[in-house]
């Protein structure tokens, strides 16, 4: 075990522990934009530069391994004026435009320019001038609001193994992109939306239906309603829609989703959801009340376990359904009904 | 799943059989590429070059419904070259030499040429599976809707078995579950032999649990499952038929004979849409979606999780619990629930599996059953020390083929599956547009060589036909397949259930062959 | 009252006669954007933003001024409308500096608001612009110029109490800004900070100079809570970021809710987590004070003799 102090905190943390990592234990937050705890740290972003005692420059946390004794400012002046100068470089090549952004209230960029107070770049110079790839039915990588950070290349690499996008060009003219630019749809991306969610700003965004502002949202934790991996998500509401869909650290999912989860949500809000119960009569479908309906369905069931025997009702129940729905169609057909016809599509 | 999946990625080779990862479990398929990157070694079989195939140290490209052969072929090399794991078959099995005895029939030679591919490819392949300390094996649909779909579930178990890849991290036996909530449903007893946790009608002490616990006489009689319900209802033996949340319409076999069995009993429909089967039905009830209702979902890994409510349910439309309830209510049983947790309560105690799990104890993350007290944390790999039976039971099982294959009429063979975008029926996904704009229609998958034949070019409709039906589709030419077999994804209506056949069933759990269609192919004029 | 039929959006509807437009929208749960527009305060007409479409009328209606009659047929979203309010948002943001990355007021502006809704931007060029005029000289009121529509709604709330009338317009056209007194700066000026002003402002022009860089709205949580100075029980939000209270803010004051300092500090003393320390004014200056003097606690804390 190793002994540290940070911002005066007495830390314990184990050999090969990141600054990061130790901070983030005693609760002292860092700023990052290029992390995320599974990818393998690469440092490109430098936000997280902190200041150690005796140390010739300020490394940065994500891929600085603790030491014995080591006593480590995480805001000090040098640390706090070194981030400035970042986030006006960063600024100095990205569109002042959060009064439209769909990013705005969930952008890194813009909430650490908040907490250091960078109004603008001091900056004067040439501009990014990407054309917008809208290719992609899904989402659209508007690479004049990227910040380099590298995130979407490596969750497509590492963790998604798709290897769609990569760093292009060198200099002034980086950017992310497909091989040889041909564009998204052009290229292998499957579309998981993956790299959209963890963009820390506005480059990689949904295209999504409707227009919202993350401050108008709510976000509540569920499962996916799709494939059989039980994908942790949360749903993106509001006014009572589902807006969008983020990938949750769920135990199967470790914060991924599929095109599936992520962007095929429109259903549940669809115009063509049934909303009232209908029963035929004379041979059309027409709407009821639940009260009618339920008494067609039970004259019909005790006319036939009167007649033929309870045997001669059948029931498939529904794997995409909860398990407490299941269990009670069961016990419906079992307890109520009277008979063990219940099934239902595992085998489909 | 024997195993979590979560542990895919530190597996040490992997086996993935009748299964199109990548695209139907996408996320898994991440997790296997991740393993791959860590230096995992991966065997591939399957009739199509499916994504994962480029990533294959050996690929075998097996003609459809021939798993079985090729399974026994690589037990016969792992026995042939003393692979296998001694002391596990010792300690912990039965029936070993009955089985050894049967797979010393099938030499690779003669898998290959059953299954197409080449002997050595198989010997490699068995090398990789049972030299690797931590062996994983992936199979989906594509191993079980055969007539003999049960029996090559064995076979896989058998090379498990055999080299003690059961009950141990990073290994074991993973069949990937196609929906959302399949475990859930299998656990709660949608299904006609068992009640919850898999109790069997059969056995009187269940029943009488069970009548304690509902307080109603119950019926001991196993009941029928799907194939049988729709076969029962065509000759009139089957009066009601209550279709919650599906669309045999589209997912079922032999789309015809399911519509002409739909059309003659009392059909009632629960849905969110008016699908091709609520269209047929004289009662539909609108129910609420997953993002309308609370309640759980069990995962592939059998960790039940969470459903939480979102939005409202639109109009009138109800949780399906609610519905249930309701019924039950006017059908003379009182019981009455207040939420989903108050059901599951009551599942807690009838379900010895699910005794230690709560809704407190899965608000943050969800548990793996078996898990029997509120202390247990659940299990992540099942099978650890001895399987759950006592000992691993070997079966020998012999390799038929299907009636579908070598029809001189129907010279090809047909096999189905699902594609990246599209979920089941596309009742759900095909109300994104963007989804449909990727795979918004029904397509065939047909070689390079067949088109040539064909005189057919990509892109273009053609007619498919099968002794049960025929439909019209474009073809996608693609030399992901082999010449003589063609793929259709099933999730549109009016496509590959046509043609599939519904009257092959697996003996033992008598799920349809879907896997494996003859059909023909013409051009059109 | 007698109740006329109107149409909105396509939608019947049965509203009392002396509704105007925008309430009778409000009715059924359409929101027309105003800036000017308060139900509280006056209806001046000023901002023009709430512009509708009325069938036979020859231009569009200010909704919040124009009342119906029978049979009207409004369309509040037709395109004429819509580009109206747009032309109305450019020449706004044309003289509204774009600090949005950083503005307090970010997420709760009725500006972005519509900005983000008919997707405006801030033009690229430059033209003339109202310099950067911040005025902090008052210790709870952060007042910026450059950021102000002029729709008034300060003014017409400052007015409402007899004897304050502090703010004011000044000066005529492109110059035309709000005033307090006699141009005086707030804390040269007869303000009491009783910070209603502060709750009416759309815009980033008059904010909390307490939370300035605390947090951003969308971090912050509130908690409803009474003032228990006097008998009114002005309402108050406690405002919350990861569940701790860094600020207290006055809701938008209603007929006989006069809203005063002494009740805004002592609800800031009772709840705020991060109080900071209070000023009073004394010899016409700001000085740091003691909460005792603040609050004027002094002779009850010697005779409780604590």
């Amino acid at each position: 075990m190793i002994n540290l102090k940070i911002n005066g905190f007495e830390v314990q943390v184990e050999e090969g522990t990141t600054i990061l990592q130790a901070a983030s234990k005693v609760g002292v937050k860092i700023p990052t934009f290029c992390h995320d705890p599974r990818l393998v740290p690469h440092g490109t972003c430098r936000i997280c530069v902190v200041e150690v005692e005796g140390g010739r420059n300020l490394p940065t946390a994500c891929t600085t391994p603790v030491y014995e004794g080591m006593n480590i400012q995480t805001e000090s002046k040098e640390v706090v004026q070194t981030r400035r100068e970042i986030l006006d470089l960063v600024l100095a090549n990205h569109p002042l435009d959060c009064l439209t952004c769909e990013k705005s209230g969930r952008c890194t960029l813009q909430d650490l320019c908040y907490q250091y107070d960078i109004k603008e770049t001091t900056y004067v110079g040439e501009r990014k001038d990407f054309e917008v790839d809208e290719s992609n039915p899904f989402y659209y990588n508007d690479q004049n609001k990227c910040i380099l950070c590298g995130k979407c290349v490596y969750v497509c690499s590492q963790l998604q193994g798709t290897e769609a996008i990569g760093f292009a060009e060198r200099g002034f003219p980086t950017h992310i992109a497909t091989p040889f630019n041909q564009g998204l749809e052009q290229s292998t991306c499957v579309s998981c939306g993956n790299c959209v969610s963890v963009c820390p700003v506005g480059a990689l965004m949904p295209k999504s239906k409707e227009k919202f502002r993350y401050w108008e949202t709510k976000t509540v934790r569920t499962t996916c309603s799709y494939c059989g991996v039980g994908c942790q998500m949360d749903l993106v509401v509001k006014d009572d829609k589902v807006v969008g869909v983020d990938p949750a650290m769920g135990a199967s999912n470790e914060g991924l989703l599929c095109v599936k989860g992520k962007f095929a949500y429109n259903f549940v809000n669809h115009p063509s959801r049934l909303t009232t119960p209908l029963v035929r009569k004379d041979g059309k479908l027409v709407e009821t009340s639940w009260d009618e309906a339920y008494e067609v369905i039970a004259n019909k069931i005790n006319e036939t376990k009167e007649t033929v025997g309870a045997d001669a009702i059948a029931a498939f129940s529904s794997a995409r359904a909860l398990t407490e729905d299941n269990y009670l169609m069961q016990k419906l057909m079992r307890a109520v009904v009277g008979t063990n016809n219940i099934d239902h599509c595992a085998r489909l | 799943m024997t195993n979590s999946v979560a542990e895919i990625k530190d597996a040490d080779a992997i086996f993935i059989t009748g299964s199109n990862t990548t695209e139907s479990h996408p996320v898994i398929g991440a997790k296997v590429k991740q393993a791959i990157k860590r230096g995992a070694k991966l065997v591939v079989a399957d009739p199509r070059e499916i994504e994962l195939a480029k990533y294959a140290d050996v690929f075998l490209q097996i003609k459809p419904g021939t798993s079985l052969a090729l399974n026994n072929a690589l037990a016969h090399v792992i026995l042939e070259e003393g692979l296998e794991d001694r002391d596990y078959i010792e300690s912990t099995t039965e029936d070993f030499e009955k089985f050894a005895i049967k797979v010393k029939e099938y030499t690779p030679e003669k898998a290959a040429e059953i299954c197409g591919v080449s002997p050595e490819d198989i010997r490699k392949a068995a090398r990789i599976y049972a030299e690797a300390g931590k062996a994983s094996i992936l199979y989906c649909m594509g191993i079980t809707q055969h007539h003999n779909g049960t029996e090559t579930v064995m076979s896989l178990s058998n090379l498990a078995l055999m080299t003690g890849n059961i009950g141990k991290e990073n290994a074991g036996i993973n069949p990937l579950r196609g929906q959302n909530n399949v475990q859930g449903a299998c656990d709660m007893g949608a299904l006609p032999n068992v009640l919850t946790g898999y109790q069997p009608v059969a056995n009187p002490q269940v029943i009488e649990k069970f009548e304690k616990a509902w307080g109603v006489k119950l019926n001991n009689k196993p009941g029928i499952t799907i194939p049988e319900a729709m076969h029962g209802a065509e000759h009139g033996d089957i009066k009601v038929l209550y279709v919650f949340g599906e669309n045999p319409m589209v997912s079922d076999p032999d789309t015809n004979h399911v519509k002409k069995a739909l059309e003659k009993t009392f059909l009632i429909v629960q849905d969110l849409f008016l699908t091709e089967t609520a269209e047929l039905a004289d009662v539909v009830l609108p129910a609420a979606a997953f993002a309308e209702k609370d309640g759980t979902f069990v995962n592939t890994e059998r960790r039940v999780q969470r459903v939480r409510k979102a939005v409202d349910a639109p109009g009138e439309a109800k949780a399906d619990w609610l519905i249930f309830m309701e019924l039950m209510n006017v059908l003379g049983y009182s019981k009455k629930y207040k939420n989903a947790e108050e059901i599951f309560n009551e599942i807690r105690e009838v379900t010895p599996q699910y005794v230690g799990i709560s809704y407190a104890r899965i608000e943050e993350v969800g548990i793996q059953w078996p898990c029997p007290t509120e202390e247990h944390p659940g299990t992540k790999f099942l099978h650890v020390g001895k399987p759950a039976r006592g000992a691993g039971l070997f079966m020998a099982v012999d390799f038929a083929p299907s009636s579908e294959m070598n029809k001189a009429d129907y010279p090809l063979t047909l096999t189905t599956g699902r594609n990246l975008y599209q979920y089941h029926t596309t009742t759900m996904t095909g109300k994104t547009d963007a989804i449909n704009k990727k795979a918004g229609e029904c397509y065939i998958e047909i070689s390079p060589s067949l088109a040539a034949n064909l005189k057919v070019e990509d892109g273009e409709m053609v007619k498919v036909i099968s002794p049960r039906g025929e439909i019209k589709t474009k073809a996608r030419v693609t030399d992901i397949v082999a010449d003589n077999v063609v793929f259709i994804p099933f999730h549109y209506a009016d496509g590959a259930n046509v043609l599939t056949n519904g009257e092959e069933l697996d003996k033992y759990v008598k799920i349809p062959g879907l896997k494996v269609t003859g059909v023909k192919i013409e051009k059109l004029a | 009252m007698k109740t006329i039929s109107v149409t909105i959006n396509g939608k019947k509807l049965q509203v009392p006669e002396n509704y105007t437009i925008i309430e009778a929208a409000k009715e059924i749960g359409i929101d027309i954007p105003a800036l000017c527009y308060d139900p509280n305060l006056d209806k001046v007409g000023a901002c023009r933003i709430c512009v509708v479409e009325v069938e036979g009328a020859r231009n569009l209606m200010a909704a919040c001024t124009t009342p119906i009659t029978e049979g009207m047929v409004i369309s509040t979203e037709s395109k004429n409308a819509v580009e109206t309010r747009k032309e109305i948002l450019r020449l706004l943001l044309d003289n509204h500096p774009n600090d949005c990355l950083v503005c307090n007021k970010a997420g709760e502006c009725k500006l972005q608001e519509y900005a983000f809704k008919y997707d405006v931007k801030f033009r690229q060029h430059d033209g003339e612009r109202r310099q950067a005029k911040v005025d902090n000289t008052n210790p709870y009121i952060h007042r910026d110029d450059s950021k102000c529509v002029l729709c008034g709604k300060c003014v017409r709330t400052c007015n409402k109490v007899e004897d304050r009338k502090v703010l004011s317009f000044g000066e005529r056209g492109f110059e035309t800004h709000i005033v307090a007194d006699y141009d005086n700066l707030m804390a040269d000026s007869s303000c009491v900070s009783c910070a209603r002003c502060l709750a009416v402002c759309p815009v980033g022009a008059l904010m909390d100079a307490r939370t300035m860089g605390k947090a951003r709205v969308w971090e912050t949580t509130t908690e409803d809570v009474k003032c228990t100075v006097c008998e009114y029980g002005c309402d108050f939000e406690l405002l919350k970021k990861n569940g701790k209270v860094y600020a207290v803010r006055a809701k938008s004051p209603v007929e006989g809710r006069p809203l005063c300092l002494k009740g805004r500090l002592s609800v800031d003393l009772t709840y705020n987590e991060e109080v900071q320390v209070p000023y009073v004014k004394k010899d016409g200056k700001f000085v740091e004070a003691t909460w005792e003097e603040a609050l004027g606690l002094g002779k009850l804390l010697s005779k409780l003799g604590k």
